[in-house]
């Protein structure tokens, strides 16, 4: 039986989201409730499959894993390393939290009789993403993109504000240009190689990156995934998108979609387009760095701005994507752990700082900066996390925040692109500007007397506890960095040591 | 193990009983915790304790030698007072954050390494904004911003020296270093930041004037003095502190004559006193060390003690600049007293704490033969007596009768205040103790005939000369009239400068700061959103309006127009057109 779970883990952690999504709005049928228990246990499942995952792959070779036994080319393979599996592990553990938040606030957000529907979409969402973190063919990523995608947007709509529905919409037409975009790019290396499989496409473009054909379809492949990244000029969607989903659907999507875009970017160009050496005279990872570099200034320039609590921290979800991006284009074994430890630390911070704003609207139905006024009284514990993730945000010692930005700076400093430190600076200052507002806000100023008299109920526990996990870990992982580090210094060694073709 | 105990921890422990605690267990907590970590840190030999491994470094929390711990002791004897001085405050929010500041400021000094430093740094960076901010006025709300990056700046500009310097030479440790490259340069100018280097000294002018009564108190201590320990075991010897020393000592005389905020002026003050030692680690030999070091021990307890005094007036009456105070010695006798002790001392008169170290400092650079900066040194303690010597004192308690009728400052304040000031006079009559301390050992007796009466020289004739001034002003005296006449040398290149600042130096701050904090983030804001709107507008003349929704649909075709033009870009980059 063991047996079986372990030959097969790589499969399951995405077929327990296909049976999930298909249970829950059965066992909502029976009971309402139940359709909870079902996204709890899927995802709790999928877990515990991944972190599996991550320690085999971590101590042995990565996993091979092929689809009903058909060999690539030719059939479907699902390759686990430790690059995807950490990954894997971080998507799943902020959904399972999530569901957890989930429990508190989504019977206030949501209409009672959708929620078995909501699990299964949830559920769909997620497993979409781990489709596209485990596939090595790249066809199959454009289907996983497309789940995701598509549940994504009807998720977004399910928010009861009056706007969701444009924010939805806007995020539909724009999602569905890049996935296209996407798929034209694919089309394009299928027309060229003849192959959908990574390993096999990276070893037939050898020697073919001077045709026109291979080129546009890099830079279709590149701005479709920009656009879902919400890299900056092509952001649009992703504000109102954060702003006006249900909390848990904001705290979920900040940690996870985004990132798991920009792991499609840095597979594809590691695996296939050869950023390591660049191609065809392109200097890549210039390009990369320096449109990251204009993202990580602009969001956070633009967050700075900004009135409501959701739509500043989705901006600064813009800017840290940056972050992630300048750490894994600069071809550095330490800056590309530094990216790679930033997908894992801002997973933690921004759900975290989501759900905590989840908490400010549960009791104050606003999300307004300026209603927030006085908070650190009324609400002291909530407060005292955002105080700390705050912290962590602009990288003070001990807070995970840290441990990225300094991978990524030891990184620039090792690799010459002395570029990226300034921006790294500039962009810390910013960020404190932003969340100091709030903090401030929060702790030093009297509550209007106008607040005090639509305080209802209490906090569920359940919201309280997800978010005090997430804080405590942006801490563990600050003091005890051990772990994620070694995991991504190993991650990086590998992905930037192999080169498919040679 | 409990000997090797770090007070950090202690004060951080301290800090959290706080918090969950009141009245007067909450007093016995606040002067327990310095008095627990002085006796814990008396006991402790010296050497390197609670090692731990960070990012595959090996650190080192709690480093105990003969520097650190004269700060170590400083700030201990300091808590003590300052604990005193806020007994009667009945909010906790201060005093919670403030131990955690002080405690960064210990953890900063007995740090081991550059990590674990910088650690500390960032935490008191922090505590030190909450402080401000809690002085609740507007003024302290933007003051604390400004203060909170300029620091902030400094804090990454230290990180980034820390991180090329560790990539450099595979060490993390904290020992002497010297300018030698671009990674030691950034790590001194992170130092000099916090030491309030002349260009970047305008947070602490700024800022520290704003806390409340006994939040300044607080901030005066330990910020500046930990940047100087850090100075003094990473950059003595190197010359180029010398010279900012010497600048640091010179200019602020100018505009602690001229302001009228005496807090402001005492802010001025600190930077001069910073100065001096500044100039001592710049010279850098044994005699010099200990001088800047012993000045910081003593500067600690004088600084505070004027700071304390002005914050019981400031208490008492609200009110705290020159022109609105005066005629208080008959209402606040003690209060009064005690602030004249810490203006002797800072003007360094004989037989009070600071003569002993400043000495030290003056003698050495003499001996060094920096001519220059020795008549800097010199003209710059005849400065001192002046404005904080005279200024000071004169205007709060003497001068004109104001018409306030405050109270004696509460008797713990005098309690706090008179503990400081007897300590100064202690240390000014047997400065054994506190020499025995200093890093080297080093005779010094500054105690000579010729010494003595060549200081009574220079503060005498400095004091003849006010009187002259004073006497042959106008008839009949109007004071602050006398003030201008003598300040006439003064204000002309003061007020040039200010001029300067006011003119150029700030409006272009001002500028930066309008087009970074608000036009850009509204433009860009405005662009992506809408930048259809905005020719829409200028065309049809469109009254402006919340449009909402309607304007959304814009979005979408903009977005996707955009999208196409970054497509376009690209396929025009990799085919090299």
């Amino acid at each position: 039986m063991i047996d079986f779970f372990t030959t097969h883990a790589p499969v399951l952690t995405i077929v327990v989201f296909i049976f999930g999504a298909l249970l829950a709005p059965v066992f909502g049928r029976i009971n309402n409730s139940l359709s909870y228990y079902c996204a709890l246990i899927t995802t709790a499942l999928s877990f515990v499959l991944s972190v599996y995952l991550l320690f085999s792959v971590y101590n042995n070779a990565p996993l091979e894993y092929f689809l009903g036994g058909w060999k690539p080319p030719y059939g479907i393979e699902y390759r686990v390393d430790i690059l995807n599996s950490f990954i894997l592990s971080v998507v799943s553990f902020v959904s399972f939290l999530s569901v957890i938040y989930g429990y508190g606030s989504i019977k206030s957000e949501i209409y009672e009789k959708r929620h078995p529907a909501f699990y299964s979409v949830y559920l769909l969402f997620i497993g979409g993403m781990m489709g596209i973190l485990i596939t090595n063919d790249i066809f199959n990523m454009y289907v996983f993109l497309e789940i995701t995608s598509l549940a994504g947007y009807a998720l977004i709509a399910m928010g009861r504000t009056r706007y969701s529905y444009m924010a939805s919409f806007n995020y539909l037409i724009l999602g569905s240009v890049g996935a296209t975009f996407f798929l034209i790019g694919i089309g394009y290396l299928y027309m060229q190689t003849g192959t959908l499989n990574l390993t096999d496409l990276a070893q037939r473009l050898q020697g073919h990156f001077d045709t026109n054909v291979v080129l546009v379809a890099i830079a279709f492949i590149v701005v479709g995934l920009m656009l879902k990244m919400a890299v900056f000029p092509l952001h649009f969607w992703l504000p109102d998108a954060y702003t006006y989903s249900p909390s848990v659907i904001s705290a979920a999507m900040a940690g996870t979609s985004t990132k798991v875009a920009a792991y499609l970017l840095i597979r594809l160009m590691y695996t296939i387009f050869g950023i390591q050496a660049g191609f065809s005279g392109i200097n890549f990872s210039g390009i990369i760095i320096v449109i990251a570099s204009i993202t990580i200034l602009a969001g956070s320039i633009i967050a700075i701005s900004q009135t409501d609590l959701k739509k500043m921290l989705a901006f600064s979800s813009i800017g840290q994507i940056g972050y992630i991006l300048i750490g894994t284009a600069m071809v550095n074994k330490y800056a590309f752990a530094g990216g790679l430890l930033h997908i894992l630390n801002h997973a933690m911070m921004k759900t975290a700082l989501f759900m905590v704003a989840g908490g400010f609207f549960y009791k104050f139905t606003s999300t307004k900066i300026n209603d927030l006024k006085g908070m650190g009284r009324q609400m002291p514990f909530a407060s005292a996390m955002f105080l700390i993730l705050s912290l962590s945000m602009v990288g003070i010692p001990l807070t995970v925040g840290f441990i990225s930005k300094w991978y990524i700076i030891l990184g620039a400093a090792q690799s010459g692109y002395w570029i990226v430190v300034p921006v790294i600076l500039l962009s810390s200052l910013l960020t404190a500007i932003y969340f100091g507002r709030v903090v401030h806000n929060l702790f030093f100023k009297d509550s209007e007397a106008s607040n005090t008299g639509i305080l209802h109920a209490k906090i569920p526990y359940s919201m309280v506890s997800s978010t005090a996990v997430l804080v405590f870990l942006c801490i563990f992982f600050g003091v005890f960095a051990y772990m994620p580090v070694e995991i991504s210094l190993k991650a990086a060694e590998n992905i930037i040591g192999a080169m498919p073709w040679k | 193990m409990i000997d090797n105990f770090p007070p950090f921890a202690v004060f951080y422990l301290g800090s959290l009983l706080v918090l969950l605690t009141k009245g007067r267990i909450r007093n016995t907590i606040l002067v327990a915790v310095p008095v627990i970590s002085f006796i814990l840190l008396t006991n402790v030999d010296a050497g390197k304790y609670l090692e731990y491994s960070f990012l595959d470094y090996t650190l080192n929390l709690y480093r105990v030698d003969k520097l650190s711990s004269v700060f170590g002791y400083a700030f201990l004897i300091i808590s003590v007072a300052i604990a005193f001085y806020g007994f009667h405050v009945k909010n906790n929010k201060e005093y919670v954050i403030g131990l955690i500041y002080a405690g960064s400021g210990l953890g900063a000094v007995f740090a081991g390494d550059l990590l674990t430093l910088y650690f500390f740094w960032e935490v008191m960076t922090i505590a030190s904004t909450f402080i401000i901010w809690n002085g609740k006025t507007k003024d302290c709300i933007q003051a604390g911003f400004r203060y909170f990056l300029f620091h902030l700046a400094g804090g990454l500009i230290l990180l980034f020296g820390i991180i090329l310097y560790i990539s450099e030479t595979g060490s993390t440790e904290f020992v002497h270093m010297g300018w030698t490259d671009l990674a030691t340069g950034l790590i001194m100018l992170g130092f000099g930041v916090n030491a309030a280097w002349p260009l970047l000294h305008t947070w602490l002018v700024d800022a520290y004037p704003k806390g409340s009564f006994f939040g300044t108190v607080m901030l005066t201590v330990f910020t500046t003095k930990t940047a100087i320990y850090t100075l003094a075991r990473g950059f003595s010897g190197e010359e180029l502190l010398i010279v900012v020393g010497a600048v640091m000592t010179a200019f602020p005389i100018f505009y602690a004559v001229l302001v009228n905020d005496l807090r402001k002026v005492l802010s001025y003050s600190l930077i001069n006193q910073l100065g001096f030692m500044v100039a001592g680690i710049g010279v850098g030999t044994t005699l010099a060390i200990n001088g800047a070091v012993g000045q910081a021990f003593v500067h600690i307890m004088f600084k505070s003690l004027l700071f304390m005094g002005m914050g019981a007036v400031f208490y008492r009456t609200g009110k705290i600049n020159a022109t609105d105070l005066g005629g208080l010695y008959k209402y606040m006798p003690w209060t009064t007293v005690f602030t004249i002790v810490g203006a002797l001392t800072i003007s360094t008169f004989p037989f009070f704490s600071a003569f002993v170290t400043k000495s030290m400092i003056l003698s050495s650079i003499a001996h060094e033969g920096y001519g220059i900066v020795w008549l800097t040194l010199v003209f710059a303690s005849a400065g001192v007596l002046h404005h904080s010597g005279i200024k000071i004192p004169y205007f709060a308690f003497f001068s004109h009768d104001s018409g306030l009728r405050p109270k004696e400052a509460p008797w713990n304040m005098l309690v706090a205040m008179g503990f400081l000031a007897g300590l100064n006079i202690l240390l000014g009559i047997y400065p054994a103790p506190l020499i025995n301390i200093l890093p080297y050992e080093v005779s010094y007796n500054p105690y000579t005939l010729g010494h003595v009466i060549y200081q009574y020289q220079l503060l005498l004739f400095s004091i003849l000369a006010f009187t002259l001034l004073l006497r042959s002003g106008v008839y009949p005296a109007e004071i602050r009239a006398i003030n201008l006449d003598f300040d006439y040398f003064y204000r002309k290149a003061g007020t040039i400068f200010m001029k300067f600042e006011d003119n150029y130096i700030l409006p272009c701050f001002n500028f930066f700061k309008k087009l970074f904090f608000e036009s850009i983030p509204s433009l860009l804001n405005y662009l992506t959103k809408d930048p259809v709107k905005l020719i829409y507008r200028v065309l049809e003349d469109e009254p402006m309006g919340d449009d909402g929704i309607k304007m959304q649909g814009w979005l979408i075709g903009w977005s996707v127009f955009v999208v196409t033009v970054f497509l376009v870009i690209y396929l025009l980059v990799f085919m090299h057109f």
